[in-house]
């Protein structure tokens, strides 16, 4: 999908120096994630990818405060999330939603279809009485279930049925942003492109705003407007999904374009490999928290915390040697 | 398939009807509860005797035509004494399974449910289960005085720290689930995910708990009964025909064998029929019941 200009200058969601902290063992702390700030526009849908152990999700979570941030701000239509009380989030909660990576554990195994939807409506007062069950026909029908299929259990679904349950969920308070958590990690190859067809159309149907987080780097140069790649709870780099893909400014992101399969026999590539693993989010490397991986990495990289700088229009990288890198061809 | 999308149960998948037809081990357990049930409930009517007519000519009599289940030591009828007994002994255990499951669900859901509140109430259950079950329940009943409804409820906090535990561990687990956040991201209420997700979810280890709470709450009357602690003497109930038929056990043995079937034959029931409820409340199971 192209990118989109942005309708409104305002974007949607501004997230300011995230940072969650955990409590780790031994008196550690885990930080999942560190200094995370970024921007999602009206009616895009914007990536956020990383290995597992990147603080993706977590990222995600904390926007809806299912997770409780440690500090930071996420500016949602002018308002700091962060700073609301419960009383006051809940009347967000109808204008936030999220879709989970796992279909099976996501619903609720002992309630009807129409009883997990039926939550949803209940829990903000809509569609009472009789509209309710013409609502929840209709959000089956949205997307791509039929109404009949209201009166059944959840295990009675394959896992895409259940997905597209997840999906009627989320639509069900009518929200203008949505989490999507890796909706389509969990599915069969030939499954995840259904759903992900169906996010676009709703997406643009009723101009939804998407943060999609996922690993998958194919998944979101076909969907994704805006990517932001995040490395043990930093960010490495963010810009439009265009000019990232076409020319990494990170070393991690090239990596990880390196890693993605491009269908074409005769496609050949310098491949860029990484060894080992993630380091531990509980005793992170100094300075670059890449470094420990990086195939370029200097002195420097130990000594400074690299910061997001920018390099194009709304393109920002933050590698403290990416001139030289450009420089020297290997960019 | 098509028998779960047709049934008008509001969840689980299958009426208690249907069950009865499909699972003849179901239906023998609900007909013996039913006849327990009943006679105990009618026992005034139907028993040949009144349970505490002394005839000391036909003391100990094995069973015959007159009496059904024999005498006791007293010349009392036994069948007599049986089914008056059933009403004391089943209200009792049902109501300490009602006490014990109420106090059980509430302490193990805010243990695990709130973190907070998790410490000191795990604290409290542990202490609790330190004591032997019937050490705790006589100082219950001596601090609270002998009678009926006394022994219920002394009995009900002695078994309820049990279930508090298997609650807690389980809504510990069910909190995490992505179901759980996923309501929690559409600001349903705490009450109502407690009720809706985690509660609903819970019914088969409340059930299963259930039946053995039934079980050993009948032993534990007769025990307290026994000690002098529990429902007046006077009464018959069923344990305390069995701890008192216990010394002619070798001469007449039906004295204490009749009894015990009682309580055999209700507890069995029950299970019976509390696992094919959980199969029926469980719509995995119960589309293949």
């Amino acid at each position: 999908m192209s990118a989109t200009p942005a309708q409104d200058s305002a974007p949607l969601l501004r997230v300011e120096g995230l940072k969650k902290h955990f409590p780790g063992r031994n008196g550690g702390v885990v930080r999942a994630v560190e200094d995370v700030t970024f921007s999602v526009r009206r009616g895009t849908i914007t990536g956020l990818v990383g290995e597992s152990g990147s603080g993706k999700t977590t990222a995600g979570r904390c926007l809806l405060r299912l997770v409780e941030p440690t500090g930071g701000k996420a500016v949602f239509d002018g308002v700091d999330l962060f700073g609301l009380s419960p009383h006051e989030m809940k009347a967000y909660r109808r204008r936030l939603q999220i879709i989970f990576q796992d279909p099976y554990s996501s619903l609720n195994p002992r309630m009807r279809v129409s009883g997990i939807l039926g939550e949803a409506l209940d829990a903000h007062g809509l569609a009472r009485g009789k509209q309710r069950p013409a609502r929840i026909a209709e959000l089956l029908t949205m997307v791509g279930l039929s109404p009949e299929h209201a009166r059944r259990f959840p295990h009675e679904f394959s896992g895409g049925q259940r997905q597209r349950i997840g999906i009627a969920r989320a639509l069900a308070v009518e929200p203008d942003f949505i989490v999507a958590d890796e909706p389509v990690s969990a599915l069969d190859v030939s499954v995840q492109a259904q759903i992900l067809n169906l996010m676009q159309d709703l997406q643009q149907s009723l101009g939804l705003t998407i943060l999609f987080v996922a690993h998958d780097l194919t998944v979101v140069e076909y969907l994704c407007d805006d990517v932001v790649v995040m490395y043990l709870g930093r960010i490495m780099e963010s810009g439009p999904s265009r000019s990232v893909y076409a020319r990494p400014r990170h070393p991690y992101t090239k990596a990880l374009l390196s890693t993605a399969p491009v269908p074409d026999p005769d496609f050949k590539r310098e491949r860029l490999i990484l060894n080992g693993d993630i380091p531990s989010p509980l005793d992170p490397p100094s300075g670059c928290v890449f470094r420990t991986r990086c195939p370029y990495a200097g002195d420097a990289c130990a000594e400074i915390v690299p910061p997001l700088d920018p390099i194009g229009p709304s393109h920002a990288s933050a590698c403290i040697r990416q001139t030289e890198l450009v420089a020297a061809g290997i960019l | 398939m098509a028998a779960v999308a047709s049934s008008p149960a509001a969840y689980g998948g299958a009426s208690f009807l249907g069950l009865l037809v499909r699972r003849k081990t179901v239906l023998f357990g609900a007909i013996i509860l039913i006849v327990v049930v009943a006679a105990a409930l009618l026992s005034p009517w139907i028993a040949p005797y009144a349970p505490a007519k002394l005839s000391l000519a036909n003391r100990l009599k094995p069973p015959s035509a007159q009496h059904l289940f024999g005498t006791d030591d007293f010349g009392r009828d036994v069948f007599s004494r049986v089914i008056v007994a059933g009403r004391t002994s089943l209200t009792v255990g049902f109501s300490v399974v009602i006490v014990s499951t109420v106090l059980g669900v509430i302490l193990g859901l805010l243990a695990g449910f709130f973190r907070r509140l998790d410490g000191p109430i795990a604290r409290v259950i542990d202490a609790m289960m330190a004591f032997p079950d019937i050490l705790l329940a006589i100082s219950l009943v001596a601090a609270l005085g002998p009678s009926a409804s006394n022994v219920i409820l002394a009995l009900g906090i002695v078994y309820a720290p049990r279930l508090a535990r298997i609650i807690r561990a389980s809504t510990l687990v069910i909190r995490e689930l992505p179901y759980v956040e996923a309501a929690r991201a559409l600001g349903v209420s705490t009450p109502r995910i407690m009720a809706n997700h985690v509660l609903r979810n819970l019914a088969s280890p409340i059930l299963v708990q259930g039946t053995f709470i039934f079980a050993n709450a009948m032993l534990a009357e007769a025990g307290l009964s026994f000690l002098g602690v529990g429902v007046a003497p006077s009464t018959p109930t069923w344990g305390t025909m069995i701890s008192q038929g216990r010394q002619f056990m070798d001469s007449a043995g039906w004295i204490m064998m009749f009894p015990g079937l009682a309580v055999v034959l209700s507890v069995l029931s029950l299970q019976l029929v509390g696992d094919g409820l959980r199969d029926m409340l469980d719509p995995r199971l119960s589309k293949d019941l």
